[in-house]
């Protein structure tokens, strides 16, 4: 991709903030309820209701206080959380890098997935290997993604108690942490201990928010190599005498992999978004963990600053599956 | 058939659930606290699937919680299915600028996280049934709206629309009693697809404890209490998640039956 298109593709994305900003805002402050009266229990006076009026804005005409908005947003100010009587940037900010951590072990555990069992079905395609794994993303699609963590939480906590269903990592562990990154820290600093408490918790949740990714992308990259096999390339390299595995691996994989990122991308924000509850289930210290909170507190406009960060991150998600293919497909790379 | 089967068993479950529920869902029994289902020793035979922590008993609650999943499922999917499609039809149909607007708006919508704004909206409308409804409709109108959209322009295409055109039917005609005929297959099958969806996110709703009353018996009401007490007695989740898992996959086997048996092409 180059830095032009780079630049267009940013610029598209422009419109798309835009209205999330507008959806946003017209959410929580004009649809039915007093945002105010919300935030405030029944006992307050009036005089308690117009001051908070005028802290928030509220007084002013909508058009004034969409600008303000705008412009607080523009400025990075998010306003100040209620429930927690902090700054929703630094809140936010505080619990980001776990949510992200989540999503990142969940990528990883699905792009190993999809190509291990992708490739797997293909090499042994017609045999037992390929109705096992057809099978297998059958019964997963076929169970709502929601549902897993909680069969999870049945199979690995209660079941076959093997792995620890809440919270991020043991209470007994020591550790003393510089960034919210605690497995990548701990990594970095070579503490098995705490690195394997920390594992041990992420597995489940990752695990629940990667599998339905797995079914789907397992099967969409089997049929696109299947597809490549009966490519012109692919009879090339079976006369040059290439092995199966190795036309399957290094012929077949590399072009199947363009549609199967296409499709699997848009899948990849559900993940993202998945985060939100399975974070609730395992109770994990996340940003969706805070936002469901946040959402029981009333507590607007953190509310506000989680779905904004969210709604970012899938805008930068899709730039990002963008830039992937321009770097798969060299067809685009000099659009 | 099978589909047939099980929505009809919901159905049945939902409108006699008052006569069939052996207990009152509500009825506290505290001396009769986390009895076991009927096949583990140390159950009460007046209790089939046992009780949860405050001794009420749990098919009870499985009963009337159907009432509400099926409730959403229909009511939600069929207004979402409405909108969507409405909306989805007049962009594929017009295209231009209504379908530049309503691919923008598709754009914006999809860019905010499902689970996340049906939470804030339900937050927002005030926790109950008609909010989660609300949200549901907010929420998944594109879903119908995009594939309506894409196979309306399909359809556009087609000889059968250009002879329409040809005859001089109106376009009201032409939309109305020529397309939506033809795409009514693929919106049975999403509609049923939505009604699993709605059940779905009725129990993720209650399960974060926003749905309707917090004391009335939903399935996701009772996997988030079976949750809390999962390690003494695990079956208090088992049940309601069999329960959706049979509804979704009861939906979408309904799907494709209604699907083949309306598609003239696929009965063949």
């Amino acid at each position: 991709m180059t830095a032009a298109s780079l630049l267009r593709r940013l610029l598209l994305s422009v419109p798309t903030l835009f209205g999330v900003l507008i959806i946003n805002f017209v959410l929580l402050r004009v649809v039915p309820g007093d945002p105010i009266a919300m935030m405030i229990g029944p006992g307050a006076t009036p005089e308690d209701i117009q001051n908070l009026r005028q802290i928030y804005g509220l007084d002013k005409s909508i058009y004034q206080q969409f600008l303000l908005y705008l412009g607080d947003f523009l400025s990075g100010d998010l306003g100040t959380s209620i429930s927690m009587r902090q700054d929703v940037v630094e809140l936010i900010v505080g619990r980001l890098p776990v949510t992200l951590e989540l999503a990142l072990v969940a990528i990883a555990i699905s792009l190993v997935g999809i190509v291990g069992l992708g490739i797997t079905a293909s090499i042994w395609k017609g045999r037992w290997p390929e109705v096992l794994i057809d099978v297998f993303s059958g019964f997963v699609q076929a169970v709502p993604d929601f549902l897993w963590a909680l069969l999870f939480i049945l199979i690995f906590g209660v079941l076959w108690a093997s792995m620890p269903i809440f919270g991020r990592m043991d209470l007994a562990v020591e550790f003393d942490p510089l960034t919210q990154f605690y497995l990548f820290e701990s990594l970095f600093r070579g503490d098995l201990v705490v690195f394997r408490s920390i594992l041990m918790h992420i597995l489940l949740p990752a695990l629940s928010l990667a599998l339905p990714l797995i079914a789907i992308g397992a099967r969409l990259l089997k049929s696109s190599i299947n597809e490549s096999m009966a490519q012109d390339y692919v009879q090339l390299a079976r006369v040059k005498g290439f092995s199966h595995f190795r036309i399957v691996v290094s012929q077949a994989f590399p072009n199947a992999l363009i549609p199967t990122v296409t499709l699997t991308g848009v899948q990849m924000t559900f993940l993202i978004g998945g985060t939100v509850l399975v974070e609730r289930i395992f109770g994990y210290p996340g940003l969706g963990n805070m936002a469901i909170d946040a959402v029981i507190n009333r507590d607007l406009p953190l509310i506000q600053g989680i779905v904004l960060t969210f709604a970012v991150m899938f805008i930068v998600l899709n730039i990002l599956i963008d830039m992937t293919y321009a770097f798969l497909n060299p067809r685009l790379r000099h659009d | 058939m099978l589909g047939l089967g099980v929505f009809l068993l919901m159905a049945l479950t939902a409108m006699t659930g008052s006569w069939l529920a052996p207990h009152d869902p509500l009825e506290q029994d505290l001396l009769n606290s986390f009895l076991p289902p009927f096949w583990v020793a140390g159950a009460d035979p007046a209790f089939l699937l046992g009780t949860d922590n405050l001794g009420r008993d749990v098919l009870s609650r499985l009963i009337y919680g159907t009432r509400v999943a099926l409730m959403v499922a229909v009511i939600a999917a069929t207004l979402t299915g409405m909108l969507g499609t409405t909306v989805g039809l007049l962009a594929g149909f017009f295209g231009g600028w209504v379908d530049t607007l309503v691919s923008r708006m598709v754009d914006i919508w999809m860019a905010f996280p499902a689970v996340l704004l049906s939470i804030v909206l339900v937050a927002v409308i005030g926790a109950g049934l008609h909010a989660v409804i609300i949200a549901i409709i907010v929420i998944d109108w594109t879903r119908f709206c995009r594939v309506v959209r894409a196979e309306t322009m399909v359809q556009c295409q087609q000889d059968y629309v250009a002879s329409a055109v040809t005859i001089g039917l109106s376009r009201r005609r032409r939309l109305f009693v020529e397309i939506l005929p033809n795409i009514l297959p693929l919106l049975i099958s999403l509609l049923t697809l939505e009604m699993g969806i709605a059940v779905v996110v009725e129990a993720i709703l209650s399960y974060v404890g926003l749905s309707v009353a917090s004391d009335a018996a939903t399935w996701g009401g009772l996997i988030q209490e079976g949750r809390l007490y999962v390690n003494q007695a695990p079956w208090l989740m088992v049940f309601p998640i069999a329960c959706i898992i049979v509804a979704v996959l009861g939906f979408n086997a309904l799907g494709d039956g209604l699907r083949s048996a309306f598609d003239p092409v696929l009965r063949r």
